[in-house]
Parts: C-alpha cells; structure tokens; sequence
C-alpha cells in the first residue's frame, strides 16, 4: 500500500488546490434560512448590520443539489480519495471537524476556498473495517484576505463484507502468536512476500528473526526478501493424532533456503510419498483465513533442458 | 557435587487411570521416599520440581506435614527438568542453604492433560516461547513426536540408520518391562515385527517409537553423604549433577542450527558430566537414558561418548544395549516400558542399580549415568556406590 501513501506524498506537495469561488455572495436571505432551521435567535445575524454566523462558512462553498460531475472543478485531493475508492476502501466517514475564524463574514463577500492535504495514515484497522484517515485544510478567503480555515478528516474505509454463513471463512485454529519482532514476516506472508530479516549494520540474515542481530548487537533491523526457493532439509509425515485445521496425512519441512538460512513450513502439491530430502520447491502462498498467509513449499519439476 | 547422595526413593503405581488429584499422588510418593530413606515429613527443609508441575511446592508441604522449607526452586524446560532437580538439591545441600531436599514429580498424564495431543495454545501468547513456537505450530507441526521425527528424518538420511535401527530400542525396552513387575507392558514383550507393523504417528516414526503416557508420581530425598550413610538404604552418590543447552537452543525444534543430527545440549551435559566426576564411558555399567521417542536414545549413545557420530545403530545391533549387552540401558523398561513419569523414575532405578536392588539388576555396577528430556535443554547424572 506505499503507493498510496506515494501519491499522499505527491498530492501534498501540490500544496493548495485552485481557489473555487462560492455559488453566490454571502446574502440575507441564505443566513435567515440556516438560523431558522438551527433555533439560533442571535440579533446579531439580523439587520442591518448583520454578520453571517461563523459556523455557517462551509455553506457558502457547498455545492448544491446539481451534482452533475461536469460540473465539478477537481482538486487534487480528489486523486487521493479516488484511489482509495478504487483500491477498495469504499467508505466514507467525517471524523474530526475543526474550524478556525480569521474576521466576520458579512453580506456582500464574494468568498473562494481552496484545499491542500495535510496527512494520510493508514493502513488501520478500525470497528467499520480496515481504512485510512485523509486530513486535509480548507482556506476561505474574501479577496486575498484569509477569513476562515478548517482541519476536516474522514475515514475512507473498507466495508466487511457480509458473506452467507455457508460462504464464511471459518478462522484458522494454529494461529502465530506474533510481536514487534516477528511481525514485518507475516505482514510478508500477506503480501507474497518472503520476508528474512537482515541486520540494518552488518548484513546477516536470520530466521527465525529476533530483536538484535547475533553478530553484532545492531538493533538496525531490516528485511530481505527471499528468492522463494529451496530445498527441503528434513521433513516428516503428520498421521496422527488429528491436528486442527488439518487433514491427515500432511508434510511439514523443514526447507533451507539459497539465502543460507532455514525455515519450516508445509510441503504442498504432491503425495507424502514424493517428498525427500534434497527435493527442490517453490513457495507458495496459502491464504488461511481473513487475516493469515502461510508460506508453503511446492515442488519444482525437473526439466530436461 | 561431592558429598551429597540419593538417600530415598519413591512412587505410586503407574497407571493410565490414577483416579486421584495430582497432589494426592505427589503426596504418596514423597511419603514413600521419605519411608523409604527411613526420614520423617518433619525432617524436609527443601522441595525441587518441575516448572510443568501442578502442585505447589506449599501445598506439597501442607499435604504430607512438612513445616519451615529454606529451599525451594523449580526446573523448566519440561523432561529435561528431571535431574536437574537433583542438581539443584544436591547444591542447595552442598551449600547448606537445606539438608533435606525432596525433588517430586506428579501428574495424570494419561488421564488429565496429555502432552502429545495438539494445543494451539502453544502458539497462544507472544512469550519467548510462543514466538518460538509459531514458526512450527501455524503448520501443523505441534507434537513432540513431530517435533522428533524431523530430527530423526535427517539422522537416518546423514548415517543410513533405518526404522528397525530405532525399533530395536523399543524391542530392547519393552524386553526389560516385561520382567519388571512396576512396568505398565509387565509380561508383554514385543518384536521388531511388531514395531514395523505399528501404525504410523509421525513418519518415520511408529507408534512403538514413541512412548506411553502415564498417571503417577516419583519422589526423591537428597541429602548430605554423611547423613545418608546413618539412614536404611545404601546411598547412591550424586558423583555428578549437571544442566545443558546448547547454541541455538529451541524447545523441541532447534533445526536452525548446522547440524540437526545431535543434541548439542546433551553433549553439554555429557562433557559436564565427565569433567565433574573425572570419569569417562567406560566407568559407566549401567545407563538410564530418557526415551519419550525411540531416536534420541541412539544420539544420546553419540553425544555422551559410547559410541562415535552414526554409530548408534551398530552400537545398538544384537541387543547392545539390552541387560546382557556391553551397555544396559534402562534396565527397568525406560518410559517405553514401564511409565512416562517425565523421567523421574529413571532416577529411582539408577538408585536402584547402585543399591544392588532392581528387578533387572546389572551385575557389578559402579556407576550409572542417568539423562533427562531429549531435544530441549536437559541434565544429567553420574550416581556412584559410595
């Protein structure tokens, strides 16, 4: 998901968006509608001196009820959340609106706003679904003159999804415990990648990882990423008892990689029987469930070359 | 270690049904050690078990009688526990930090919590060893016998050793049991037919290379040599106590390491062994070798120098390591043939086989060597006649 958080970057640098001028002046007629409809009696939004209410100033840039695309000036923060939309965080949730008044609009201002990107975070996991919180800030302005700002932030998100009870992924039983060491593997897992972490100083790999490097204290951690093949070391046959999750018979290995470093995992894609040591394979990901990756090992045929 | 001794024994009967609470057992089995060495409950002042024990060492103490305890402590590490809580009592004597140490090991492993069931709990908790476990659990990996059979896997690929080479050790258990009244397979010898035929648990591993599982509990009293010699039993003496792990040590699963055909903590404890007591293998008449699984009793023959690297197999050929070969091992029936006790009454017979008073006694023996726990940190003994 760097890509979007690529193109934060890059919307971000564009900094302020063009300055979109409101629908129409500020006017009587608009305040007397929104103060009526909020029970908001202030005398000093009525009269002749009148002020527009300061809560009032996104109503000014709204756009009304013709949403006729065509009609739509794009920002560039609308790249951001497109993308988002179409990588499948559908979603949509205001979560935080803050505002910030500079003097009174009154009648007769002729107000633009623009909007620039502040932050995109994310990946989180949230109580609606996996999504990221776009901030962004809303300048309006009479003329040049600054009059209002507002930091709003929404969660762009991915709905669960509602599946039949029949369609539902059950959780798979052998879970990883995982933690801020062994994490960067999993997350790996899940995005085809087989992750071995390597010291940030002097380069040695290792599996399975942990907080320092054995060589050289460093707690410079990193990852490279495997090749994918192997060759099984050691394996066994798993007949009984019955595990969870499992069916019997199933090959475990224990597979050492080109990387110089060692790793177990199961050995799919082919009778027990065909399984011996020095046998080349592949990885392969297997999806358990919603939230585990299991990297597996297939066989690699021999070909005559 | 010197000056310290084994000076009671004790156990319940072994069974697969104890119907009674662990505690009771443990309760009854230090009783018969403290019968048995002629002491009384009062007479304790230190208590050494299992991390993997249930029953506190307070409520052991409230149970049978025991008043002020000065020293208690625990081993981890599983099996490889069992005479590393000797070593722990022999030192707490050694330094006088207690004079009479009772190490006690309880469970109904049988009809309670079997170990060689899967538990994704394993895998449950970001603890040190959760985290190592999660490398194995997620893909089925989870029993000890799996967790063995990989090692084993690779040991027959680098020496040739063949499944009749591992069952021979069933074969010569299972002989000794069956002359062994205590033993669960009292009377029910098998052959290495029998061992092939077996169905398979974990290839290459046979059910007959994996041993039982028990209910039932042993108790051992350590103390000085000197007040050993004025109690009712001959003393064996604690010639040598001794915990190992090795570099790159995992619970079960140490395949990250080069070689995966030894047990590189057991040579730990080996070497340990033999520079505390100024002996060598030659010394030993009699061994007691952990057997949970049929394969590590070769690598232990290899690890403590009875035989070179790959040469078990032989070693172990035309009953080697039977009551009439040129090493007894487990002349009781190991936990293959008389019970799972977590190695714990593998102890009682090395006391035994010094006092001269097994059922399969060895002749003329000086000095036995007793392990524990294969394939996780672990300990040793040398018991000497004194």
């Amino acid at each position: 998901m760097t890509d979007l958080h690529a193109l934060a970057a890059k919307v971000a640098a564009e900094g302020e968006g063009p300055r979109l001028p409101a629908a129409s002046p500020v006017d009587q007629t608009m305040i007397r509608h929104w103060t009526e409809a909020i029970g908001d009696a202030n005398p000093r939004y009525r009269g002749q001196d009148a002020i527009a209410p300061p809560a009032m100033i996104q109503v000014w840039s709204m756009y009304g009820l013709d949403r006729a695309s065509a009609r739509r000036i794009r920002v560039p923060l609308d790249d951001l959340l497109d993308a988002l939309t179409e990588a499948g965080y559908t979603g949509v949730v205001a979560t935080n609106c803050e505002h910030t008044y500079h003097r009174h609009v009154v009648p007769g201002d002729e107000l633009t706003s623009a909007t620039r990107l502040t932050d995109l975070a994310g990946p989180k996991k949230t109580a609606l679904g996996d999504g990221y919180f776009v901030t962004w800030n809303v300048t309006w302005y009479a003329q040049d003159e600054p009059v209002a700002e507002m930091i709003f932030r929404l969660l762009k998100f991915r709905p669960r999804e509602k599946r039949s009870p029949s369609e539902e992924r059950k959780p798979y039983p052998l879970r990883p415990a995982q933690n801020r060491d062994t994490a960067f593997f999993w997350e790996g897992a899940r995005s085809g990648e087989l992750r071995i972490q390597k010291c940030g100083d002097c380069g040695e790999l290792r599996h399975p990882p942990g907080p320092l490097c054995p060589s050289c204290r460093s707690t410079e951690r990193t990852y490279a990423v495997a090749a994918g093949t192997g060759v099984v070391y050691s394996y066994v046959v798993h007949h009984n008892p019955p595990v969870p999750g499992r069916e019997t018979p199933f090959v475990v290995a224990v597979v050492e990689l080109p990387e110089g470093v060692r790793i177990v995992g199961n050995v799919v894609d082919c009778a027990a029987a065909e399984v011996e040591i020095g046998m080349p394979v592949r990885v392969a990901y297997h999806v358990m469930d919603d939230e585990l990756t299991l990297p597996m090992w297939t066989p690699v045929q021999h070909r005559e070359s | 270690m010197t000056g310290t001794a084994l000076a009671g024994i004790g156990a319940t009967e072994f069974s697969k049904n104890s119907g009674r609470s662990e505690l009771q057992l443990a309760a009854e089995a230090v009783f018969a050690a403290l019968d048995d060495a002629g002491l009384a409950p009062a007479d304790v002042d230190g208590l050494v078990t299992y991390t993997q024990d249930s029953n506190q060492e307070i409520a052991l103490a409230r149970e049978v009688g025991i008043g002020d305890l000065t020293y208690f402590s625990r081993v981890h590490y599983g099996g490889g526990a069992a005479c590393g809580t000797v070593a722990h009592a022999a030192m707490a004597v050694a330094t006088g930090a207690a004079e009479v140490v009772v190490c006690y090991r309880a469970f109904n492993e049988r009809s309670g919590r079997r170990f060689g069931q899967p538990d994704a709990r394993l895998s449950g908790e970001p603890s040190s060893q959760g985290l190592e476990m999660s490398w194995h659990v997620p893909y089925g990996l989870m029993t000890p016998a799996a967790w063995v059979a990989m090692f084993a896997q690779r040991y027959m690929h680098e020496y040739g050793a063949k499944s009749e080479d591992f069952g021979r050790v069933a074969v010569a258990m299972r002989r000794h049991a069956a002359s062994n009244p205590a033993a669960w397979f009292y009377q029910r010898p098998i052959t290495l037919d029998d061992h092939q035929a077996s169905k398979w648990i974990v290839e290459p591993l046979h059910l007959l290379d994996c041993c039982q599982e028990s209910d039932g509990a042993v108790a051992l009293v350590v103390t000085s040599a000197e007040r050993a010699r004025d109690l009712r039993r001959t003393p064996a003496m604690i010639t040598a106590a001794a915990q190992g792990a090795g570099a790159g040590q995992m619970m079960m699963t140490s395949y990250y390491r080069d070689d995966m055909t030894g047990l590189a903590e057991m040579g730990v404890v080996g070497r340990k062994l033999w520079q505390i007591s100024g002996l060598s293998a030659a010394d030993i008449q009699a061994a007691i070798l952990y057997d949970h699984f049929t394969p590590f009793v070769l690598t232990q023959l290899e690890e403590l120098g009875f035989c070179a690297r790959g040469e078990a197999k032989d070693f172990i050929r035309d009953g080697g390591i039977e009551i009439d070969g040129h090493l007894p091992v487990n002349p009781h029936g190991g936990q293959l043939g008389e019970a799972y006790i977590h190695g714990m009454n593998g102890i009682a017979e090395g006391v035994r086989q010094i006092r001269g008073t097994s059922v399969n006694q060895v002749s003329d023996v000086e000095n036995v060597l007793v392990t524990a726990g294969t394939g996780v940190p672990t300990s040793g003994l040398i018991l000497s006649r004194g």
